[in-house]
């Protein structure tokens, strides 16, 4: 310190230290990551270090889901399974919305309806199928209960914690400028709970996907579930392929879908 | 219209914030309140817009608010408190609705309020675009356009930094010298204080009482930046509260 020309002390470039711990992430790579899994399958099933029983050949999945396409069969299975999805999820996800609202604002609902949704959570729904047949019939009634239920669950409880996460001085803002309880609620509580929501929602439909093909194998004659539940028991795996592929392109599809929703209504983010 | 507060204290369980406060806001005048962190202060004004409620005593309102007032009791806070989804014309507009004041007569009032802000060319701007005092600017024209009887402003300046306050006290003495306000203007700075402030209420730490009412009689709009007499006045309020300062500091925090 007190020598500080000194001829002896050698200059030396401080050393970087503040890299890495912000990831980002480039387009191609998620893309190049699926071609290389599917160039391996590829390979090894034609070279046969991947014998034909264990996984099948992805050109092959690709001609099985050309036939099902030709033959107007996988329209056939997809109406049939997205109308449940739509009808299951809609019901499910807005009556999850409306009770998570009725949560975050009232003490009562709050106190009687949160240790009920605590219980209700864990439960497997799909357990609960048989009793869904007795209550709303054998055919499309128990499935879109079944879709809606599981759906139900986790959206209240998305949604009540986003109401609580609503800046408080907001709301106390509202409350100075005398605005009605209800605008406070639909210009305040609403919009600051809509980012909360979203991400609770694509959960939600990520789990009605699944009780999707769940209800659909318990007894359906078209539908997703029921064209991979009866390629599985005929140990068609292309076909059984075919179908887990349509399924992650629709959950694909479903998780671009909010993205899109998000980049729109939350454009105010910082 | 004058605010008038009697008897008034508080406490939180056993936890005494204020301890008899008798105040009188008269109108067309700046009313400062300093005093420590933790004074209640801050809870004292939130008992005169009506937001709190003080466990004894009384907020009396004296006269009837102007005819045209839409919010008599309007409050400006330290955070701005705006809608980060809505525009600036939005979060003006927020207050304007609920009296159903809409179209050209909603965009008549928001003009107006934004053009006595210098605001008129960022309508369309969203909160996030905007800098912390230009964040202030929007709550004062929110404020502003619901004609207020009496403004409560709780350390409005507090979030900003020390240049940013200076230009924003120009503007308040301004717009205070076109059209005067009743306002009660809470702070913890003794500079906002001698500069905006009529008479200056000094509280003690807790429980908050009132230690002395200091009275400027200089104009606002004669008042600057390090005017000696101005200095004078805020070397004595520091005084004032100096050792209570420094007592408030050493308390535990009560949680």
């Amino acid at each position: 310190m007190s020598d500080l020309h000194s001829p002896s002390t050698a200059a030396r470039q401080v050393t970087f230290r503040g890299g890495g711990f912000a990831p980002s992430s480039p387009r191609w790579i998620g893309v190049a990551v699926f071609a290389v899994l599917l160039g391996l399958a590829e390979l090894g099933t034609r070279q046969g270090w991947i014998s034909p029983l264990t996984l099948p050949r992805p050109s092959d999945v690709l001609l099985t889901f050309q036939e099902l396409y030709a033959s107007g069969l996988l329209w056939a299975h997809l109406s049939v399974s997205l109308t449940r999805l739509l009808i299951g999820a809609a019901l499910g996800a807005s009556l999850g919305v409306a009770t998570g609202v009725l949560i975050g604002l009232f003490s009562y609902v709050r106190a009687g309806l949160v240790p009920l949704t605590a219980a209700l959570f864990p439960i497997p729904k799909i357990a609960l199928l048989p009793l869904f047949v007795i209550w709303f019939g054998i055919d499309e009634g128990s499935k879109y209960a079944l879709i809606a239920f599981g759906t139900f669950t986790p959206t209240v409880v998305a949604t009540y914690g986003a109401v609580d996460n609503v800046d408080r001085s907001l709301i106390r803002m509202g409350q100075s400028f005398n605005l009605s309880w209800f605008s406070i609620v639909r210009k305040i509580v609403l919009p600051g709970a809509m980012p909360g929501i979203l991400s609770g929602l694509r959960i939600s439909l990520a789990i009605a996907i699944i009780l999707l093909v769940a209800a659909e194998m318990l007894g359906a004659e078209y539908g997703i579930g029921a064209y991979i539940l009866e390629a599985g028991s005929l140990y068609d795996l292309e076909r059984l392929f075919a179908g887990v592929t349509i399924l992650s392109l629709l959950g694909i599809t479903m998780s671009t879908i909010i993205g899109q929703i998000e980049r729109r209504v939350l454009s105010w983010r910082q | 219209m004058d605010i008038r507060l009697s008897g008034v204290s508080h406490s939180y369980d056993d936890f005494e914030v204020l301890r008899d406060i008798s105040l009188e806001i008269p109108s067309g005048r700046i009313v400062c309140i300093v005093g420590p962190s933790g004074c209640g202060k801050s809870t004292l004004l939130r008992f005169l817009g009506g937001l709190e409620k003080p466990s004894h005593g009384e907020v009396l309102q004296i006269g009837a608010p102007p005819s045209d007032c839409l919010n008599p009791l309007t409050y400006i806070f330290q955070d701005f408190a705006l809608l980060p989804w809505r525009s600036v014309r939005g979060n003006i507009s927020l207050v304007l609705e609920d009296h159903g004041i809409r179209g050209a007569r909603a965009d008549g009032i928001i003009a107006d309020v934004l053009a006595r802000t210098k605001l008129s060319d960022f309508a369309k701007a969203l909160p996030k675009q905007l800098s912390g005092g230009m964040k202030q600017r929007v709550a004062i024209a929110r404020a502003l356009a619901v004609n207020p009887a009496v403004m409560l402003m709780d350390e409005p300046l507090s979030a900003l930094d020390s240049q940013t306050r200076e230009l924003l006290m120009d503007d308040l003495v301004s717009l205070w010298t076109r059209t005067p306000f009743t306002a009660v203007y809470v702070t913890h700075n003794l500079a906002e204080a001698v500069r905006l402030g009529h008479s200056i209420v000094v509280m003690s730490r807790r429980p908050g009482e009132i230690r002395e009412v200091v009275h400027l009689d200089k104009p606002l709009d004669q008042r600057q930046y390090g005017d000696t007499d101005l200095e004078e006045k805020q070397k004595y309020l520091w005084q004032l509260m100096r050792e209570e300062a420094r007592a408030a500091d050493a308390e535990l925090v009560h949680v």
